[in-house]
């Protein structure tokens, strides 16, 4: 029988973040916005199928990465505040609103929260539109990665984006760098969910591990 | 917004008061750092499953204090409505509490709205109550149940975060108990191919944690109603007393004995009548 008492293992007490890639690229008439599905605390993973991209309205996402708690609720509270001002406009809101929404909270409680949450969407002003918001920064690029594993692919993205891509090659620019950052980062991982948003709607797919493409693997 | 404060009224905006407090007090004053005192944990192992026809939830029942077995028969699944049960795991009083102010906030507003509460509802009190917080409350909770919309689990961590999903364990056994959930779930199982998992599951989480262990309490919830099976599956390693401790008297001799008198003055004394008649 032991005497010491056993250790705790650390991701008892580990806040839930979700190390993770996201990343999110405009096309002529939309964006697509692509997330791994990872959730860890510590060196334990809590959800190996967490969707990390989650609707602020019918055609704006916003993909989560950072704590998860505190994502979670910034995106909560950015949809509530959003259906109040779209019914109060009585027409559907703008990308713009939506991230200038997160850019508030995200700026307001900097010192608090460690959330990084990137915006996509389409509206009929400017059409496909992708917004950075990390500690209270806003703006818009044709694309944007972001999480702990978006380092190991700011080259491949650098390289590999052109303009004007069609939604197919779109989809799978987001798929390929989803797959190089799981591959290599230890907090990234599990399935990659992919969400196509254009002027008819928001369209959600799960691509499982076994169909990503491979890549030098062997 | 938030319905947990049916019984206060909300503070709009985050609120960081505690978290300051907290801060100021361990870096110290002239006097020295205040360490925050340490809760004690229950080490536990609870799992939950999504069957064809509802939720199972299970739990061990031992609670211990540093390394003595504080409870062997400790009650982890705890009632939140008629439909919806939940296991704590993590700090013993937050989880105790946390729940219990969910229960008495779902019980009001069901009064209140004449609807039975649906799970989606207790996830996101808790989720707003715990992320206020900013996980000093303790608490890893899995709720699970069934409403109007089907059957659902979800997992809160301390921190406020939100996970649905259709199988999971938590507590200091759940990596031994998600290794069997994660081989043997299957979707739309029937009931004891579900109890037998989950209750393999725990079994799993005892064997292989020493801060779980003894009896295996499983909870099935359908629409239908509640099975609180208590316990389901008992330790093997039952101690009965080999003997009585009750000492005969007589038994430790005595060898002197000497009575001090307590010299006791009366000083002062006084009655009161006592109106017993009620008015009329």
């Amino acid at each position: 029988m032991s005497e010491e008492m056993f250790p705790e293992p650390e991701w008892l007490s580990e806040e839930v973040k979700t190390g993770t890639t996201i990343i999110a690229v405009t096309f002529d008439g939309g964006v697509v916005l692509g997330s791994d599905s990872r959730v860890s605390a510590g060196e334990a993973v809590v959800n190996r199928v967490m969707n990390k991209l989650s609707p602020l309205h019918d055609k704006i996402y916003c993909a989560l990465s950072g704590s998860a708690a505190d994502a979670q609720t910034i995106a909560e509270i950015v949809n509530y505040q959003l259906d109040v001002h779209s019914i109060e406009v009585e027409d559907d809101p703008l990308v713009c609103s939506a991230a200038t929404l997160v850019k508030n909270i995200s700026y307001k409680y900097k010192e608090e929260l460690s959330a990084h949450l990137i915006v996509a969407g389409w509206d009929r002003k400017k059409g496909g539109q992708v917004y950075a918001t990390l500690s209270g920064l806003l703006t818009s690029q044709p694309f944007a990665i972001g999480g702990s594993g978006s380092f190991y692919i700011n080259g491949f993205v650098d390289a590999e984006y052109r303009k004007n891509m069609t939604k197919r090659e779109c989809q799978e620019f987001v798929v390929n760098a989803l797959t190089l950052a799981m591959g290599r980062d230890g907090s990234s991982g599990g399935v990659a969910y992919v969400v196509t948003i254009d002027k008819d709607g928001a369209e959600e797919k799960c691509v499982l591990g076994n169909e990503l493409p491979k890549f030098f693997d062997e | 917004m938030a319905l947990s404060n049916v019984l206060e009224p909300a503070v709009s905006g985050f609120n960081f008061e505690n978290s300051t407090r907290n801060i100021v007090l361990e870096n110290g004053s002239e006097e020295g750092k205040i360490k925050a005192p340490t809760p004690m944990k229950t080490g536990t192992t609870i799992a939950g499953v999504v069957y064809k026809d509802g939720v199972v939830l299970g739990a061990d029942t031992r609670a211990t204090s540093d390394e003595v077995v504080a409870d062997k028969m400790c009650a982890k699944i705890h009632y939140i409505a008629p439909n919806i049960y939940c296991c704590g795991a993590g700090t013993a009083a937050d989880t105790e509490k946390t729940t219990d102010m969910l229960s008495s906030n779902l019980t009001i507003f069901s009064m209140n709205s004449g609807r039975n509460p649906r799970v989606v509802m207790a996830v996101n009190i808790l989720q707003d109550m715990l992320f206020r917080y900013r996980g000093m409350i303790g608490a890893h909770i899995i709720l699970g149940g069934v409403d109007c919309t089907g059957s659902h689990l979800y997992t809160v961590g301390p921190y406020g975060s939100i996970d649905k999903v259709p199988y999971l364990a938590m507590g200091s056994g759940k990596l031994p108990a998600m290794g069997i959930l994660e081989d043997r779930f299957k979707g739309n199982m029937d009931l004891e191919e579900a109890k037998a998992l989950v209750s393999d599951a725990i079994h799993a989480g005892i064997m292989s944690d020493l801060g779980s262990g003894n009896n295996i309490d499983l909870c099935v919830i359908t629409k239908e109603g509640v099975d609180y099976i208590r316990p389901h599956r008992e330790s093997i390693y039952n101690y009965k007393r080999q003997a009585k401790y009750k000492y005969k008297p007589g038994t430790t001799p005595v060898l002197t004995k000497s009575v001090n008198q307590l010299e006791l003055e009366l000083v002062h004394e006084t009655v009161q009548m006592m109106e017993t008649a009620g008015s009329s």
